[in-house]
């Protein structure tokens, strides 16, 4: 018979007291596992927005919204830049050793029932990647031609959610939100794309042709205030007339002084520090600014979301501590009525520190009991709760989702069974077996 | 086989004054000798038995059993050696009641140097007559039974002396004598020598050798 055997046995013995201990400290360990999972889904859902590129250019001005705009589809749309400067990019013009491989134009402004939708080239699709180097694919139908103006893809969550199907038609809406107005083009939707667990899965991507036609038809029409959007539709008539000039005069091809939201720009990066060079040039030079995605993001997630988690994190471990100490009390409680027992146990031959120890097990035992409880509860809930998660933020975590954090629970939970075991088995420890023989339980 | 030479024990009482129990100038029990202690209630039985048992450490005096001096030992030497060598029958609440009647006794064989044997543990119980009731804990045992798991668990790593405490004081007068000759029985076919407390008359008019307290122990206590 083991000592683990025998505090089992004190544990089942006390089998209410011992369950609800048990119970209090799987309740917070539930709870540090969620924190944990939501942890990684807000910093996947974060981050893998800005996968897959290597900077973001767009107009001068606040980066972090030049990032929560072009990756994350957030706020308004800001400034425009002349689409020329994609070919300035692309030929070397803005720096002509550094190999600009893509700049993918993104165009912003419009919307479908409550997503955005994006003006763009098809190589979107082709030449970008997300997440650890995936290749977009198409769950039905195909990525939309250049030569096809009124053609569009849409994400999974848009699918899903306007249950638009390849070959519907959808109009944009002119502007987001309040106040917006439908244009009479109609778009094809000509594929649909799998869901991809970045912000792409809604939205809704058109060929920049159609997109500028419906620009510059709408604005002939009804007046509205949407800055942003002027600048999008109609960049040749709005306050970055200089910069289109420029651009005009720079290239030859297209609608003349047509401007983007922002260029997705890879490079080819065979020489190291290549990224920031390029965006130190953009920053320098007069038309564009130029993001590192990557960096705003962290900066972003730990500025703000990471401190919240933290403190969550810091609650729920100290609600595991709690839970730690109500082991302490529903043991030491229960010594006085096994003064007998362990006298007993003493009488039999036990030392003192096998009484001792037996004790300090049982603490363990409660405590990863109640841990692994925990952690069944914790991942159980996300198991059940994932299709959830998936909906909403449209990140995939399973069951099975576990942290290599987690794996310190283990060694945290003895430590802190230990720690609060200590005072009981202390308390066995100085037993005074004759006299607690002689008096009766 | 057990030899007690000058033993003196007293206990501090609350006020601080030192209170006088057991001041014994020889106690002697020979090898597989099976002997009864009788004595006035308070006199200081038990004590001596915790004191044998090397449970208590007296404050002067040796305790001698076989070859091994125990007043000698340090206290987890005492802990083994009582393990190995002692068996111990309490008055009542002998067992712990979280393990089944197998458990008790293979429990006690966890404090020593061998390993738990599960046959001797078996055959330990059906020879108390429990063999059928090995499964189960002590609240479903009548005080009797309880009584003779205690027996067989004392017995369980072959000791050479059983210390018994007022063993049938909680067992109706049909039991006790079972339980007694229970203890004599296993003690005489194991070789093991006997002292057992007892305030009955008809449990001490059996044994040959019956020593009063008052008569070996010099402290005079009590009214
Ligand atoms: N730990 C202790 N501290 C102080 N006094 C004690 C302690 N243990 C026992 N005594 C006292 O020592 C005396 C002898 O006690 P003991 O239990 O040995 O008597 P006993 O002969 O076994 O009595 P009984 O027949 O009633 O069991 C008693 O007066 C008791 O109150
Ligand atoms: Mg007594």
């Amino acid at each position: 018979m083991s000592l683990w055997k025998i505090a089992w046995r004190s544990i089942q013995q006390r089998a209410l007291a011992s369950t609800l201990t048990a119970v209090s400290m799987g309740l917070g360990v539930a709870l540090v596992v969620a924190v944990l999972v939501v942890h990684t889904v807000v910093d996947r859902s974060f981050r893998r927005g800005g996968e897959g590129y290597d900077l973001i250019v767009g107009h001068k001005g606040g980066r972090l919204e030049l990032v929560l705009n072009t990756v994350y589809y957030l706020s308004q749309p800001i400034g425009n830049i002349p689409e020329s400067y994609r070919n300035d990019l692309l030929e070397g013009r803005v720096d002509p050793e550094i190999l600009v491989e893509t700049a993918i134009p993104i165009c912003m402004g419009h919307s479908y029932r409550g997503f955005r939708v994006v003006g763009t080239v098809p190589e979107l699709f082709e030449k970008l990647r997300y997440r650890d180097g995936q290749q977009y694919r198409f769950a039905q139908g195909e990525n939309f031609k250049a030569e096809n103006h009124f053609e569009g893809v849409i994400g999974a969550t848009v699918a899903r959610e306007t249950r638009l199907k390849v070959g519907d038609r959808f109009k944009a809406r002119h502007g987001v939100g309040e106040g917006a107005v439908d244009h009479a083009e109609e778009f094809t939707v000509v594929g649909i794309l799998e869901h991809t667990g970045t912000p792409n899965d809604r939205a809704l991507f058109v060929n920049m042709e159609g997109f500028f036609a419906i620009h510059s038809h709408a604005s002939d029409g009804a007046g509205h205030d949407d800055e942003a959007h002027e600048q999008a539709v109609a960049g040749d008539r709005g306050e970055h007339h200089a910069d289109d000039e420029l651009a005009h005069d720079l290239h030859d091809h297209g609608p003349p002084s047509r401007s983007v939201t922002a260029l997705l720009v890879c490079l080819d990066q065979s020489t190291p520090g290549i990224t920031w060079r390029l965006e130190r040039e953009i920053n320098d030079g007069p038309v564009a600014q130029a993001v590192v995605p990557a960096g705003v993001i962290a900066n972003l997630f730990e500025g703000i979301v990471g401190n919240v988690q933290l403190i969550l994190l810091i609650m729920a471990v100290l609600i595991v501590v709690v839970a730690g100490l109500g082991v302490m009390v529903s043991i030491y409680n229960s010594m006085s009525d096994r003064r007998h027992e362990i006298a007993v146990m003493r009488a039999l031959g036990a030392s003192r520190l096998v009484v001792m120890l037996v004790i300090l097990l049982e603490s363990i035992l409660l405590s990863l009991g109640g841990g692994l409880l925990g952690l069944l509860l914790g991942h159980g809930l996300i198991g059940a709760l994932s299709p959830l998660i998936l909906k909403h933020t449209g990140v995939a975590v399973g069951m099975l989702h576990f942290q290599t954090v987690e794996l310190l629970l283990i060694p945290g939970l003895v430590i802190l069974a230990s720690a609060v075991g200590y005072l009981p088995a202390l308390a066995a420890y100085r037993t005074d077996v004759a006299r607690s023989l002689t008096s009766t339980p | 086989m057990l030899q007690l030479k000058d033993i003196k024990k007293s206990f501090t009482q609350p006020d601080g004054t030192e209170l006088p129990i057991l001041d014994i100038a020889e106690f002697n029990v020979a090898p597989a000798e099976q002997m009864v202690l009788v004595g006035r209630s308070g006199g200081g039985k038990t004590t001596l038995l915790h004191v044998i048992a090397g449970i208590s450490r007296p404050d002067a005096g040796k305790v001698r059993i076989d070859d091994w001096e125990i007043t000698l030992f340090s206290e987890a030497e005492c802990d083994r050696f009582r393990a190995e060598r002692i068996g111990y029958v309490f008055q009542t609440f002998n067992l712990l009641p979280g393990f089944s009647a197998l458990e008790n006794v293979l429990l006690a064989m966890r404090f020593t140097r061998g390993r738990p044997d599960k046959a001797r543990a078996r055959q330990l119980l059906e020879r108390v007559g429990l063999g059928h009731r090995t499964t189960h804990k002590p609240t479903m045992l009548s005080v009797g039974e309880q009584q003779r798991v205690a027996v067989a668990r004392a017995l369980a790593n072959q000791p050479k002396l059983l210390l018994a405490d007022e063993p049938t004081a909680n067992v109706d007068s049909g039991h006790q004598q079972q339980v007694l000759d229970l203890i004599r029985q296993t003690c005489a076919e194991e070789d093991v020598a006997l002292v057992l407390v007892t305030h009955t008359p008809e449990v001490a008019g059996q044994f040959e050798r019956v020593d009063h307290l008052e008569e070996i122990n010099q402290v005079v206590t009590g009214t």
